[in-house]
């Protein structure tokens, strides 16, 4: 059986909670699921989050 | 600082998405030495390098920022991945078409316009519907379909509003009427790995639009276009995006040098963060 483990961290823009995996990288980033928002993973030990920088107009591939 | 980490493998992200998580977990896989850098802390000294990585994965989502990586570790003798040369010239659209062109291989028709008096002479050319794209960007962003001459004239004075030097060089192509997809092909090096059909209803059929990938046979043309295509703009860990006319024939549309390639992953089955880590390994070591 598959063990996810989430760590649950306050969303900075919202305030609710949001899930990041336990594994999660730094400058991952993750959704907030309560208001939507795109948030980036800062550090992991401990977890702490920030509204993800936005897409800029030469991103690309 | 871009010197003073001797022997070990940077990786330069703007983000980590599912490809670089992948491409991280192929390394730790192979115990290969590596240095996450995220982009927004680069800097480089102009002076010759005393200790350098040992290369660079470049995955910076940044166009502008990525060239200016890539020339600046390529000074200081180190190999990046995807060549400075390769980055500058797949990253911008008019450039690219230009080296396929130069190197017969079919691609849509196409027109630059230097400025917006002549970017209307350059639609009405093409004939309608017509596409106009940014030279530079992905995702299918800013893209316009121009289907009559109104449309072409309201594209062209908004795109002059935005003063931006950028906004007023016009890449206008023929509008390919395609079989509601696009084919993704992945070349690494001389290797043709894989290649998906990306279907949408919309007319950017794109996975980051919600184009839906699906294996495409490596046909013996496919195969043979993706590397003529990857010659023409300098090969290396390349995404060569194709478009069919409703006849049939193959036309080589974009090629991208910081590959997305979860859509291939999950078509195919493909691991090619690992073969990407076996090409950047195997190079490093000739």
């Amino acid at each position: 059986m598959a063990i996810n483990t989430v760590i649950n961290t306050a969303c900075p823009e919202c305030g609710k909670s949001v899930p990041v995996a336990a594994d999660a990288r730094v400058s991952s980033i993750v959704g907030c699921p309560d208001c939507g928002v795109e948030l980036e993973v800062l550090s992991v030990d401990p977890i702490e989050l920030a509204l993800a920088p936005e897409i800029e107009e030469d991103f690309g591939e | 600082m871009i010197d003073g980490h001797d022997g070990r493998l940077a990786v330069l992200t703007s983000r980590v998405r599912l490809e670089e998580n992948l491409i991280f977990t192929a390394l730790e896989r192979r115990r290969v030495p590596y240095l996450q850098v995220d982009e927004r802390d680069l800097m480089a000294e102009l002076r010759p390098a005393e200790t350098r990585f040992r290369g660079v994965l470049n995955r910076i989502m940044s166009h502008t920022r990525s060239v200016y990586a890539a020339r600046l570790f390529e000074a200081g003798g180190v190999t990046v991945f995807n060549s400075a040369h390769v980055t500058a010239t797949c990253g911008d659209k008019i450039l690219t078409t230009t080296a396929l062109a130069c190197a017969g291989v079919p691609t849509p028709r196409t027109i630059v316009a230097l400025t917006p008096r002549a970017a209307l002479e350059a639609i009405e050319r093409i004939g309608y519907p017509a596409v106009v794209k940014p030279a530079v960007g992905s995702w299918g962003r800013l893209m316009a379909k121009v289907n009559d001459r109104d449309a072409a004239e309201a594209l062209i004075e908004h795109k002059e509003a935005l003063k931006s030097p950028i906004h007023t060089v016009f890449y206008v192509q023929e509008y390919i009427d395609k079989p509601g997809r696009d084919i993704r092909v992945a070349i690494i090096g001389d290797e043709v790995v894989a290649a998906i059909y990306r279907g949408s209803d919309h007319w950017i059929t794109n996975t980051a639009r919600g184009g839906k990938p699906e294996p495409c046979p490596l046909t013996d043309e496919l195969v043979k276009l993706t590397r003529l295509a990857s010659d023409a703009v300098g090969g290396g860990l390349l995404a060569v995006d194709l478009l069919e006319r409703p006849d049939g024939e193959l036309l080589v549309n974009e090629i991208n040098h910081t590959m997305e390639f979860h859509g291939l992953v999950e078509a195919t089955g493909i691991d090619l963060a690992d073969r990407l880590v076996d090409y950047i390994e195997e190079t490093l070591c000739e």
